[in-house]
C-alpha cells in the first residue's frame, strides 16, 4: 500500500509544471480559465494584428466617415474614416508592449531595491524606505503625467516610467519577503562557509522570493494597461501614429463622439474585457501559486455540505 | 496614544522633505529645459530674453540654492511662486480649484463605502451562492472597466437618447446646494464604482475570515439572529483591513479625480495639474504636486490615528 501511493506522488511530481497548472487552472478556475483565454486571445491579437486586421490602423477611407459598423468595417469608422477593428487589433499590441515590458522593468527595479535594502538592512534601508515613502505619497497618475510630459511622450518613455515608477511601489513586498528568508538557517549557513554576497542573494534569497514575483508581475499588468490608457487619455502617452485604445477615446475624438457612439464604445470594450481577463487569470494564478493566500470553504467555514465531494477525497 | 502622533508626526518630516526634494528634481533636472521650450513656444524671444528669463526664474545660481530659495519662500513666506501662464500667484488658482476636488473625492470615497460594503458584507455571508457570484463579478466589473469609459459613456448616451447635457459652468454649493449636488452626484458615482471593487474584495475576504472565528461561533449558540452576528460581532472585527484599503485607494482617489474632472469639465485641481503639465508651467505643477503629496501624507496619519478608535485592542507606544 505505501509503496503504491509513494509511487503515485513520485509520478505527479515528475508531471511537466505548466502543464500541471494548467490542467489545475482549468479543473479548479473556471473563471481563471475564461481569463486564460482572453489572454491568449489577446496575446494573439497583439503578435498577428498584420494578418488580423482587415485594414492598416491609420489608412483614411475619407468617404466612409462616422459610419457605424457595416460589412466593409465590422466595427465601423472613425471621424477621419480610420477602421475601428484594425485600431483596436493594432491598440492590442500597444497595450502587450507596454504592459509586459513596463511590468519587466517593474520587477527588475523592484528586485533591485527591494532585496538590496531587504538585506542590508539598517541605516541604508531606513533611507531607501523614507524615499519609497515618499514615492508612494504622490498619486501615481499624476506623478507620471508630470515625468512623461517633461521627458516626451512615447512608447519607450511610458514604458520606463510605469516600469520605475511600480517597481519602487512593489520593492516593499520583496523587502519584507527577503527579510523573512534572511533569517533562514540556510542563509546563515552560507555566510558561515563564506559564500559572497551576490551569490547569497542570486542562489539562496531570490530562488525562494519567485512566488511573490511573478504573482505582482502578472497583477500588475491589468493596472499597467489601465494606466498607459489614462495616460494616453489624459494626452500623456503614446503619441500617434502608434494606435491607443486610451488615445482613441480622447483628442479630436470626443468632438464627434454624440454623432458616432460607436467610435467611443469600442476601445473601452476591449480595454475592459482584456483587464478583467488578465485580472482573473493573475488572480487564479496567485491561487495556485501560493496556497496560502486561499480562502476556506464553506458559508461560515461550517457549512460541509456544500463540498462533500472534496471531503471524501480528503478523506 | 499622544506620543505616538508626536512621533509619527516627526516621522513625517523626513517624508515632506524628501517628497520636495523629488519634486524639484523632478522638474528642474529632466532634460528639456524649462527655458528652452518656453523659447520655442514664444517664437519672438531672443537670446537676451533668455537670458533674462534665466535670472528672473533664478536658474542663474546653483540648484542646491534655488531648492532652499523656493523652500525658503514657501516656509517662511507661504508663497509658491508665481504662475508662468497668468503671473498670478499660484495658489489663486488652487483657492478657486480645491474645493471642487474636495468635494468630488469625498463624494467619491462614500458612494464607493455606499457601494462596496454592503455588497461585501452579502457576499460573504452567502458565499458560493449565485448572488455571491454576481456580486463577485460586479467587483471585478467595477475594477476593469476604466472610468474615462464608463465617463464617457454616461455623458455620450443620455445626450443621443434625452439629449441631456451635464452643466458646463460651476454651480457651487453656497449659491444652489441642490443644483451643485445633482452637477457631483454622476461623477461621484464614476469615480466611486472605480474605487469600490477593491473594497467590495477585502471586505468579502475578511468577513469571511472573521465569520469562522470561534467567538462567532459562540454568538450563533447563544441563539441571536444572524443581523446581530453579523452586523455587531463579525462587522467590527473585519472593517480594519478595510480601513487600510480605503487608506491606500486614496492616491488612487486623486489620480481618478484627474481623469473625472477632464470628463465632466469640473475646474479642480486635476484639471488645474493637466493645463499646468500641459503649458509645462512649472511652478504651478510643484506646488500641486506638493499639495498632493502633503494631503496624501496627512490622511494616511488619520486613517492610522482612525485604528485606534475603532479597535481599543491596538495600542500605541
Amino acid at each position: 500500500m505505501a509503496d503504491i501511493t509513494s509511487n503515485k506522488t513520485a509520478v505527479k511530481k515528475h508531471r511537466n509544471f505548466i502543464a500541471d497548472l494548467v490542467f489545475r487552472m482549468i479543473t479548479e478556475k473556471p473563471l481563471g480559465t475564461a481569463g486564460l483565454i482572453i489572454t491568449v486571445v489577446f496575446l494573439a491579437t497583439a503578435i498577428f494584428a498584420n494578418y488580423l486586421a482587415p485594414y492598416a490602423p491609420n489608412q483614411l477611407h475619407g468617404l466612409s466617415a462616422l459610419k457605424g459598423p457595416s460589412l466593409q468595417f465590422w466595427l465601423g469608422t472613425d471621424n477621419l474614416g480610420r477602421d475601428l477593428l484594425s485600431r483596436i487589433i493594432f491598440g492590442a499590441r500597444v497595450s502587450v508592449i507596454v504592459g509586459l515590458g513596463a511590468s519587466i522593468v517593474a520587477s527588475v527595479v523592484e528586485i533591485t531595491v527591494g532585496v538590496l535594502a531587504g538585506y542590508i538592512g539598517g541605516t541604508f534601508d531606513l533611507v531607501v524606505q523614507r524615499f519609497v515613502d515618499a514615492v508612494m505619497c504622490f498619486p501615481g497618475l499624476i506623478l507620471m503625467m508630470v515625468i512623461i510630459s517633461l521627458v516626451g511622450a512615447g512608447i519607450m518613455q511610458t514604458i520606463l516610467v510605469l516600469g520605475i515608477t511600480w517597481g519602487i511601489t512593489g520593492s516593499r513586498l520583496i523587502r519584507s519577503a527577503t527579510m523573512s528568508i534572511k533569517e533562514n538557517m540556510y542563509v546563515q549557513a552560507a555566510i558561515s562557509v563564506g559564500s559572497s554576497t551576490p551569490d547569497i542573494i542570486f542562489n539562496h534569497i531570490i530562488p525562494n522570493i519567485m512566488a511573490p514575483i511573478i504573482v505582482q508581475f502578472t497583477t500588475r499588468i491589468p493596472a499597467i494597461i489601465l494606466t498607459e490608457a489614462s495616460l494616453s487619455f489624459l494626452g500623456f502617452g503614446i503619441p500617434p501614429p502608434a494606435v491607443s485604445w486610451g488615445a482613441m477615446l480622447s483628442g479630436s475624438a470626443r468632438t464627434y463622439m454624440r454623432k458616432d457612439p460607436w467610435m467611443a464604445f469600442w476601445p473601452g470594450l476591449a480595454l475592459s474585457l482584456v483587464v478583467y481577463g488578465v485580472s482573473m487569470f493573475g488572480d487564479a494564478l496567485r491561487d495556485l501559486l501560493d496556497p496560502r493566500l486561499r480562502g476556506g470553504i464553506g458559508r461560515y467555514g461550517t457549512n460541509i455540505k456544500r463540498k462533500p465531494k472534496e471531503l471524501s477525497k480528503q478523506r | 496614544m499622544r506620543s505616538y502622533i508626536i512621533r509619527r508626526l516627526l516621522l513625517i518630516i523626513p517624508t515632506i522633505f524628501i517628497v520636495s526634494i523629488i519634486v524639484f528634481v523632478t522638474i528642474r533636472l529632466i532634460p528639456g529645459n524649462i527655458v528652452d521650450i518656453m523659447v520655442s513656444n514664444f517664437q519672438d524671444i531672443t537670446k537676451m530674453d533668455k537670458q533674462a528669463i534665466e535670472q528672473a526664474l533664478g536658474f542663474n545660481v546653483p540648484l542646491y540654492k534655488q531648492y532652499l530659495h523656493w523652500m525658503a519662500q514657501i516656509i517662511v513666506h507661504g508663497n509658491f511662486g508665481k504662475s508662468l501662464w497668468s503671473n498670478l500667484p499660484v495658489m489663486n488658482d488652487v483657492r478657486a480649484a480645491w474645493p471642487v476636488t474636495l468635494e468630488l473625492g469625498t463624494l467619491g470615497i462614500i458612494l464607493a463605502q455606499v457601494i462596496a460594503l454592503p455588497i461585501g458584507i452579502y457576499s460573504a455571508m452567502r458565499q458560493d451562492t449565485i448572488g455571491d457570484y454576481l456580486a463577485r463579478s460586479f467587483a471585478v466589473l467595477c475594477i476593469a472597466v476604466p472610468g474615462f469609459w464608463i465617463g464617457t459613456m454616461v455623458i455620450i448616451f443620455p445626450a443621443i437618447w434625452w439629449h441631456y447635457t451635464p452643466s458646463i459652468r460651476l454651480i457651487t454649493f453656497g449659491s444652489d446646494p441642490l443644483g451643485n449636488l445633482k452637477m457631483f452626484i454622476i461623477p461621484a458615482l464614476v469615480l466611486g464604482m472605480e474605487m469600490s471593487g477593491m473594497t467590495m474584495r477585502m471586505m468579502r475576504t475578511m468577513m469571511l475570515e472573521v465569520l469562522r472565528q470561534d467567538y462567532i461561533r459562540t454568538a450563533w449558540s447563544k441563539g441571536l439572529t444572524e443581523r446581530v452576528v453579523v452586523l455587531r460581532h463579525a462587522l467590527k472585527n473585519a472593517l480594519i483591513p478595510v480601513i487600510t484599503i480605503i487608506g491606500w485607494q486614496v492616491p488612487l482617489l486623486v489620480g481618478g479625480t484627474v481623469i473625472i474632472e477632464n470628463i465632466f469639465q469640473l475646474p479642480g485641481m486635476g484639471q488645474l495639474i493637466v493645463n499646468a503639465t500641459q503649458h509645462r508651467d512649472y511652478p504651478e505643477v510643484s506646488t500641486i504636486l506638493m499639495i498632493f503629496g502633503l494631503v496624501i501624507l496627512v490622511l494616511n496619519l488619520f486613517i492610522d490615528m482612525l485604528y485606534g478608535f475603532l479597535d481599543p485592542r491596538i495600542h500605541y507606544k
